[in-house]
């Protein structure tokens, strides 16, 4: 059985990522659904805790992952014109971009603890229904997403190492794009995390 | 797999038994909730929706399609791998910490983070099987789209691997819902969250909406790919190109489709706005008619065919029967004020079983009896095999059509206990258990004895048109030694 060669199928392991990314949409779909129908039943409480969250720190984070969608589509492009090198430096460039990401995830997260916002704290749970759902939602959705940046760090982590040992090259860099695409969706999602977190107070 | 079926059939047996006499019987009322919870969690998440597109998916879908393999063999590999790891842990639940889980399969909240009970690997098992559920469709569907032989367009596939198709992009589009639902039970338990939990601002409602949200669609991942093999059995046997191909693509397709905006049926009497409930309802009526215009082409198929009664048309033979009772006891259901006065009484559970048992149970079995040669490359003994067959069929019906009746007369479901004027027909209804399950041991039996020592297997000893009879029996592990091409002529039900 080793010794089968299977075909290589750029396009089908394309289709395939794509189908995956329909489903991250619609898993994060049910957090959607959940805030949206929170957010309709306790409108005040939801505008009070969102005033909690530090906007500064969300739109660094916005920046952050904005801009490593875009060096990670320029390694794509790189790797497509033969250039490893250029290549290797921008997949580094977004690897180091999301640890920032995380580093400023932590500290945010850091400080909401240590104001005793965090799930079934005594604290929160003094607070208004609306308040703490807020905040149980905030948790979950944000940690499912830095849970997403992380895989996505792992697969850079892989195409990076890919890259070293020249197993990718510019006709065979489907790892490269199909990272990129899940790196977008990660991108995507926080797009609309943030308005609905720090954004509409 | 064969050893999990057994293990979920005889916790179905060891209810029937303690229903067989009012009062305790042989446990009380928390081992009746373990024993009921294992029962669905065994079947649902680990036998029945993944049974027939793991098994003869896997199998054929390449051979149906003139492929050499799947378009991910690894990724196949892998949620072969995640089945076994889910399995694990969900069934682990039963062996440590606080006893075993009670809430039913469906783990509705708030209860499920309410109870001391083991619920925890119960409900991280039912969201990793998700995953291997959802690798198995992604890698359907690509497979489909890219892995057809030359000649076979759309139109010309066959239909088991159309339902796989439809079935695959349910797998795909509706698990992850109930992956982040599960996922918020898990955090509600560890984190007391208060997604669900009315007393920190959450609704419940919202579980039981996004749990059918999921669990409906998986409905029809069970029912549609034993459609797709009974549209196999039935134009093989009938020798005879199958009626209104097209009609029934476009009724597997439909189910897929309307089948994600039925999920409200389930929920009739846990408080919806009036417009939810006629929406529902209607809709409800709406996805029968593509399930009966199957009906209707299966039988026309039938009309006026030089029929070879075999073992597999037996099995389809059969599941025409109670898929049409299972579907029209669920019109009573689908109804409002029907529903109202059946929800959670023993009648939901003879139509669930005529459906899933009856359904997907029996489509199984007869894909069994259809493939066995071409996979085993024996033959079995028909003998035992018709035998098996029909005491298995009417311990079914003895079994499950007195549920109908209790439920008419107000039993309701999952009760350990009842009063005495249900007894009469509980003690048919375990009676029939005995000999649907003597039934079907003689039918396992004789498949495992023939898979040993049964007479070598033709290529083609149904004389079927599609591609997995072209090649030996069993097929060689790439399945064609040069990838096949299919004329203009050539179609998967083309008889003379």
């Amino acid at each position: 059985m080793t010794d089968i060669h299977l075909h290589r199928d750029d396009e089908a392991s394309k289709i395939g990522m794509w189908l995956f990314i329909f489903t991250e949409l619609l898993l994060f779909g049910g957090l959607f659904i959940a805030y949206s129908i929170y957010r309709f039943k306790n409108p005040v409480a939801f505008h009070m805790a969102a005033e909690e969250l530090d906007l500064s720190v969300g739109l660094i984070n916005t920046i952050i992952l904005l801009t490593s969608s875009a060096t990670l589509a320029m390694a794509y492009t790189a790797v497509q014109l033969g250039k490893i090198g250029t290549s290797k430096i921008l997949t580094s460039a977004t690897i180091i971009l999301a640890i920032v990401f995380l580093i400023n995830k932590y500290f945010e997260w850091g400080a909401k603890f240590e104001h005793n916002l965090y799930p079934g704290s005594d604290y929160l749970m003094e607070l208004s229904q609306g308040e703490i759902l807020f905040f149980g939602l905030y948790f979950a959705m944000t940690g499912l997403h830095a849970l997403h940046i992380i895989i996505g760090l792992i697969l850079m982590f892989v195409v990076l190492s890919r890259l070293q040992n020249k197993t990718m090259t510019s006709d065979n860099n489907q790892l490269l794009e199909n990272s990129g695409l899940y790196w977008h969706l990660v991108d995507i999602i926080w797009i609309f995390l943030f308005p609905l977190f720090y954004l509409i107070t | 797999m064969m050893a999990l079926f057994i293990v979920g059939l005889s916790l179905g047996l060891a209810m029937k038994f303690e229903l067989l006499a009012p009062g305790k019987t042989i446990m009380g009322a928390q081992d009746y909730n373990a024993t009921f919870t294992l029962h669905g969690i065994i079947m649902i998440f680990l036998i029945v929706v993944p049974g027939l597109p793991a098994v003869f998916g896997n199998f054929f879908l390449p051979i149906l399609i003139g492929a050499k393999d799947v378009a991910f063999p690894k990724l196949n590999l892998l949620s072969w791998w995640i089945y076994i790891v889910g399995a694990t842990i969900a069934i682990s639940s039963q062996f440590f910490g606080d006893g075993p889980p009670d809430t039913g399969w469906t783990f509705y909240a708030p209860y499920s983070f309410k109870t001391g009970t083991n619920m925890l690997p119960a409900v991280l098992g039912a969201f990793v099987l998700g995953f291997s559920s959802i690798v198995t469709g992604l890698n359907f569907i690509v497979t489909i789209h890219r892995l057809r032989c030359p000649g076979m367009g759309w139109f010309k596939m066959p239909l088991f691997v159309w339902s796989l198709y439809g079935t695959a992009w349910i797998q795909l589009l509706a698990t992850p819902i109930v992956g982040i639902t599960l996922v918020m039970v898990i955090l509600e338990r560890t984190l007391n969250i208060g997604f669900f939990d009315p007393a920190l601002g959450g609704d419940p409602i919202l579980y039981q909406h996004l749990f059918w949200i999921y669990s409906h669609p998986a409905v029809y991942i069970m029912i549609l790919p034993a459609m797709g093999v009974i549209s196999e059995i039935i134009p093989t046997f009938s020798q005879k190109h199958i009626f209104g191909y097209k009609a029934i693509i476009i009724s597997t397709m439909a189910i897929a489709f309307v089948g994600y905006f039925v999920w409200g049926h389930h929920m009739f009497t846990s408080g919806m706005s009036g417009t939810a409930l006629y929406t529902f309802s209607l809709l409800t009526f709406l996805v029968a008619i593509p399930s009966a215009i199957k009906v209707f082409n299966w039988v026309a198929t039938l009309h006026k065919a030089s029929i070879n009664l075999k073992t597999p048309l037996y099995w389809a033979l059969a599941f025409m029967f109670v898929f049409m009772v299972g579907g029209l006891s669920g019109m009573a259901l689908g109804a409002l004020a029907t529903d109202v006065y059946l929800h959670d009484t023993a009648f939901v559970v003879g139509h669930f079983h005529y459906i899933v048992f009856g359904g997907t149970g029996f489509a199984f079995l007869g894909a069994m009896h259809y493939w066995f040669p071409k996979m085993y490359g024996r033959m079995y003994d028909a003998q035992w095999a018709n035998t098996g067959l029909v005491i298995m069929f009417i311990g079914f019906n003895a079994l499950y059509a007195p549920m109908f009746y209790l439920g008419m007369i107000g039993m309701p479901r999952r009760y350990f206990d009842y009063l005495p004027q249900f007894h009469a027909a509980n003690i048919l209804s375990t009676m029939g258990s005995w000999v649907m399950a003597t039934g079907f041991f003689i039918v396992l039996i004789n498949l495992i004895r023939s898979s040993r020592n049964g007479a070598p297997a033709e290529v083609d000893p149904w004389h079927g048109k599609t591609l997995e009879w072209t090649v030996p029996s069993p097929p060689p592990v790439l399945n064609f030694d040069e990838i096949p091409t299919l004329g203009e002529d050539d179609g998967p039900y083309e008889y003379k």
